[in-house]
């Protein structure tokens, strides 16, 4: 194992530039600051995943590239692998991680206020806030793989679905 | 020289969750650059970078006290000590060192000679005016606020334009002092 940081550095900072980008400089364009945190991830997928497989021969196959994805980047990044894995076997990858770390740590911080200020709050527009800002921090993770696979000759969108929280599942599908 | 803090900074930094430093390095540099595209002005990027740290320090330092074991300093210059040598150590993994204090122990230099925050980073001849690690002033402001004291942290010293290090000047401007059910002695 390289150099360490304490992960309230990596929070920190994420949390803040999503802020940022949300609250400060593209507070009525909700789009642009989304473009804009993807693009940041895009960027930091693209170079770790150069990084990572520098020492590798070439991935042989999509499956082979997502694999890698789901086992030895995920495990840099997070420590844990991806948990499932699906595909249509037909360009598009479900990956799901039962407990996306950084989806447990900003929702501690997001949600449980918000939640509850719904209930009395039938229209319940913090509710959305709390959506959209839980929203706004899956660009940054989307834009990593898009960055990672893109680095690898494979070009693709990719979103998110938390339909299932704590868990998160990211969806690939690649561009024919 | 007796430890200041109940807990040794490698001690701290040994038990809370730590990750990779690249994922921090680049994510770090890609803001930066993202920032610097959009915002134009180098100007305004350190002002944000800035404002980026003061609002990360003001909630880490619930997690510095608490991890840390550190309770209040008797003055500005253990203050200084324990930011240096804790502090720096406990979320960057490296420490720095406290030089050059002003006759009043209210101004002095915390000096990094190893910055995980510039690990692959080489300014372009346009950023010359840029305070690349404009957050870290951001993040000791903001922490020290929370802890009732008004400080002045600006860059003496950069490797990014040419420096032997890094080297930040930390300035007490005011001391709202704590209030405590007892006195101390006189």
């Amino acid at each position: 194992m390289g150099r360490e940081v304490a992960e309230s550095c990596v929070d920190g900072v994420i949390m803040e530039m999503v802020s940022a980008y949300c609250n400060r400089f593209y507070s009525s364009k909700p789009e642009l600051a989304a473009r804009r945190i993807e693009a940041i991830g895009f960027q930091v997928g693209h170079q770790l995943s150069e990084r990572y497989t520098m020492e590798r021969p070439r991935f042989s196959d999509h499956l082979e590239a997502i694999k890698f994805i789901c086992k030895d980047f995920w495990s840099e990044l997070f420590k844990k692998q991806i948990d499932n894995l699906k595909t249509n076997h037909r360009g598009t990858f479900v990956l799901q991680d039962n407990q996306f770390r950084w989806l447990t740590h900003i929702s501690i911080d997001a949600s449980p206020d918000n939640v509850e200020a719904s209930q009395q709050d039938s229209s319940s527009p913090t509710s959305n806030n709390a959506a959209q800002f839980t929203s706004m921090h899956l660009y940054f993770p989307c834009g990593i793989i898009r960055g990672a696979l893109t680095n690898l000759g494979i070009p693709c969108a990719v979103s998110a679905d938390i339909s299932n929280l704590p868990a998160c599942s990211f969806v690939v599908r690649i561009k024919a | 020289m007796a430890p200041l803090a109940p807990r040794t900074g490698d001690a701290v930094f040994a038990n809370v969750e730590r990750v990779n430093a690249e994922l921090f390095t680049l994510t770090y540099g890609a803001i930066v650059r993202q920032l610097l595209t959009d915002l134009e002005e180098v100007e305004e990027v350190n002002k944000q970078l800035d404002q980026m740290g003061y609002n990360i320090g003001v909630r880490l330092i619930d997690e510095f006290l608490a991890k840390s074991g550190v309770s209040s300093c008797v003055d500005f210059r253990e203050t200084a000590d324990v930011i240096a040598k804790v502090g720096f150590k406990m979320f960057l993994g490296v420490t720095a060192s406290v030089t050059n204090w002003d006759a009043e122990g209210t101004s002095c230099s915390l000096v990094l000679d190893d910055n995980p925050l510039v690990d692959f980073v080489e300014l372009p001849d346009t950023c010359q005016g840029l305070y690349y690690c404009n957050i870290l002033s951001g993040v000791i402001r903001g922490a020290l606020e929370m802890v009732s004291m008004k400080t002045e942290v600006t860059w003496i010293r950069d490797m990014l334009h040419g420096d032997d290090a890094y080297e930040l000047r930390v300035k007490l401007l005011k001391q709202v002092p704590e209030e405590y059910p007892y006195k101390d002695d006189e």
